[in-house]
């Protein structure tokens, strides 16, 4: 029997909202920059790739205090947002921006991976058919795209559900407000008490990751059976 | 059609420069792998840009460096017929066909779905996903899509190369009638002189990214017929008349062929290689080959270390290959009498 606490259902509806706000937020630009990346030869793409890919092998940690250098309220980026009144230091859009910069390289290499099998000449054919370069990218590079983002999205969100290092700097450990399910096993781990509690978040966690891999192997073998 | 190329295109250490004008409604380009034909098919359509020169298709400049135009490829109505069918998988055959139809302008839209259906045979094909037809189904259904965007003109570039003979015959005759029936010039390309024997009026011939000749098809087969490991390829198309003792027996101008490879069709088109075809002086009293033609001899040619010797066979013409020694043994020139001789089985069914 799962022992879960009002503070553990606000951390695991808060995980998914993160999880889901992430990768819906970077669907569009992960889908922009593959295809930029894929289609186009141009002047600096290698370094574009690699401040990309960045986060892969970086420590969470370090991009979240990244994080917490550029938005926080003598950041780099401060004289932007407050004006604005934008506050996302240790708010849950943190969490969520947190979440988005550690998981977009995984949705871009999947999203890249699914247009690079594309045959070039489909979107040549397209062309001599009449379709204008949006056209095209709506009408044949985007449906042939769709298993890799559902790969993506898939990998994204399950990256973003257990997302870590990067949302503890950038947007704390506040019950309720950014405590996500990582953050409230952390606190429980730390606590003598806390065994069973931590247990059971982590039932919930792997009974949300199993449901996110059911749901990507469900529509891949639809979007299959179709092909 | 009258197109007129004169660019230039360098990819690595291949330099494509070309500078031609042609007028014609089936007109062929000519070459072998890597001579840069399919190049100049991009560059026609826009799919590539050269690195100068101008292209003109019925007096509209497509590109000019020097001028700064270039239409993109949507707008150039220029269909393509590929290689490989490059049907969009995810769409069903009558979204594929109606692609282009969708997106051309209305005042340009001359051909309809269900005459484009009719004369390709599609009706019972137009719901199934792409993935589920056969290799001539998709071929058609690739030539019906880039037809139904009602181009100015069609590229068909190598559309048979990839299909088996058998199927490759079938294909010419929906590519010759369906661009026929409703009036788009092509233009052609392949490796095979036969394909573009059988497609086309004029060819542009194509070696190392130049053009090395304009000819009818008709001249650069006899050019060409030296250094062919077959010979020259003679094209007849007979009538069916019997059966007689396994053999088929076809109408062939006012003669009678006897063919074993023959089928139950009313008609059939065979290749016959110059090759296949002995010549005698005098009637032979008895041989094994069925076929015994006599033919007035119209012309001789040089064909690499052999002559080529052009027979009128009744009211049909045939292109026969002997060695210079028997040239002059048995006297070849223009006005003798001869015999062809031709076994059944050298005739290869073409469709």
């Amino acid at each position: 029997m799962l022992l879960l606490t009002s503070a553990d259902y606000d951390a695991i509806r808060l995980s998914v909202k993160v999880a889901l706000a992430a990768t819906v937020i970077s669907l569009p630009f992960g889908f922009v920059f593959a295809y930029l990346m894929t289609f186009f030869k141009f002047r600096g793409k290698a370094l574009l790739e690699v401040m990309v890919n960045l986060p892969l092998t970086l420590p969470p940690v370090v991009m979240g205090y990244l994080l917490l250098v550029a938005l926080g309220k003598n950041g780099w980026l401060s004289p932007l947002l407050e004006p604005l009144g934008i506050r996302l230091i240790f708010t849950w859009k943190a969490a969520v921006l947190a979440s988005a910069v550690v998981g977009f390289p995984l949705l871009v290499r999947s999203i890249r991976i699914g247009m690079e099998s594309i045959d070039y000449q489909l979107v040549q054919a397209s062309r001599t058919l009449g379709a204008r370069g949006l056209d095209t990218l709506l009408t044949i590079i985007l449906p042939l795209s769709r298993h890799g983002i559902i790969a993506g999205s898939s990998l994204m969100f399950a990256r973003s559900l257990g997302e870590f290092g990067a949302t503890i700097i950038a947007a704390g450990n506040i019950p309720g407000v950014t405590q996500t399910i990582p953050l409230a096993i952390y606190e429980y781990a730390a606590s003598p008490t806390g065994e069973t509690a931590a247990l059971s978040l982590c039932v919930v966690a792997v009974a949300i990751s199993v449901l996110v891999l059911l749901v990507h192997e469900f529509l891949s073998t639809k979007l299959a059976r179709r092909d | 059609m009258e197109l007129r190329m004169k660019v230039s295109k360098s990819f690595g250490a291949f330099n494509l420069k070309t500078d031609f004008t042609v007028t014609g409604d089936h007109v062929g380009i000519f070459g072998e792998s890597g001579s840069g034909k399919s190049t100049l098919v991009s560059l026609l359509a826009g799919l590539s840009r050269p690195e100068e020169g101008e292209i003109f298709l019925d007096g509209e400049c497509l590109f000019s460096s020097h001028r700064g135009i270039e239409v993109p490829p949507q707008r150039r109505r220029v269909g393509i017929v590929f290689q490989q069918p490059s049907l969009f998988p995810h769409l069903t055959v009558e979204s594929n066909l109606l692609y282009g139809y969708k997106r051309c302008a209305p005042q340009h839209r001359t051909i309809d779905l269900a005459a484009l259906v009719s004369v390709l045979k599609l009706d019972g094909l137009l719901k199934r996903g792409v993935n589920k037809l056969s290799g001539g189904e998709k071929q058609r259904v690739a030539l019906g899509r880039a037809i139904l965007a009602n181009p100015r003109l069609l590229l068909m570039d190598e559309p048979l190369s990839a299909l088996d003979d058998s199927l490759k015959f079938q294909i010419i005759h929906y590519l010759k009638s369906t661009s026929e029936r409703f009036g788009i010039p092509y233009l052609f390309i392949s490796h095979s002189l036969l394909e573009i024997r059988l497609m086309t009026e004029q060819v542009l011939a194509v070696a190392g990214g130049r053009i090395i000749g304009q000819a009818t098809p008709e001249q650069l087969a006899r050019e060409r017929m030296g250094q062919s490991q077959v010979g020259y390829i003679n094209v007849l198309k007979g009538e069916a008349l019997r059966k007689m003792g396994g053999l088929h027996v076809y109408r062939w101008g006012t003669a009678e062929l006897f063919v074993s490879a023959g089928d139950d069709g009313p008609s059939a088109t065979f290749e016959l290689s110059s090759r296949d075809i002995i010549l005698f002086k005098k009637h032979p009293e008895a041989v094994s080959a069925r076929n015994l033609l006599k033919c007035i001899v119209v012309d001789t040619f040089p064909s690499g270390n052999k002559v080529g010797v052009e027979l009128r066979c009744g009211s049909e013409t045939l292109i026969a290959e002997v060695v210079m020694q028997a040239a002059d043994d048995l006297a070849i020139q223009a006005q003798n009498e001869v015999y062809a001789v031709i076994k059944a089985s050298s005739f290869r069914r073409l469709g």
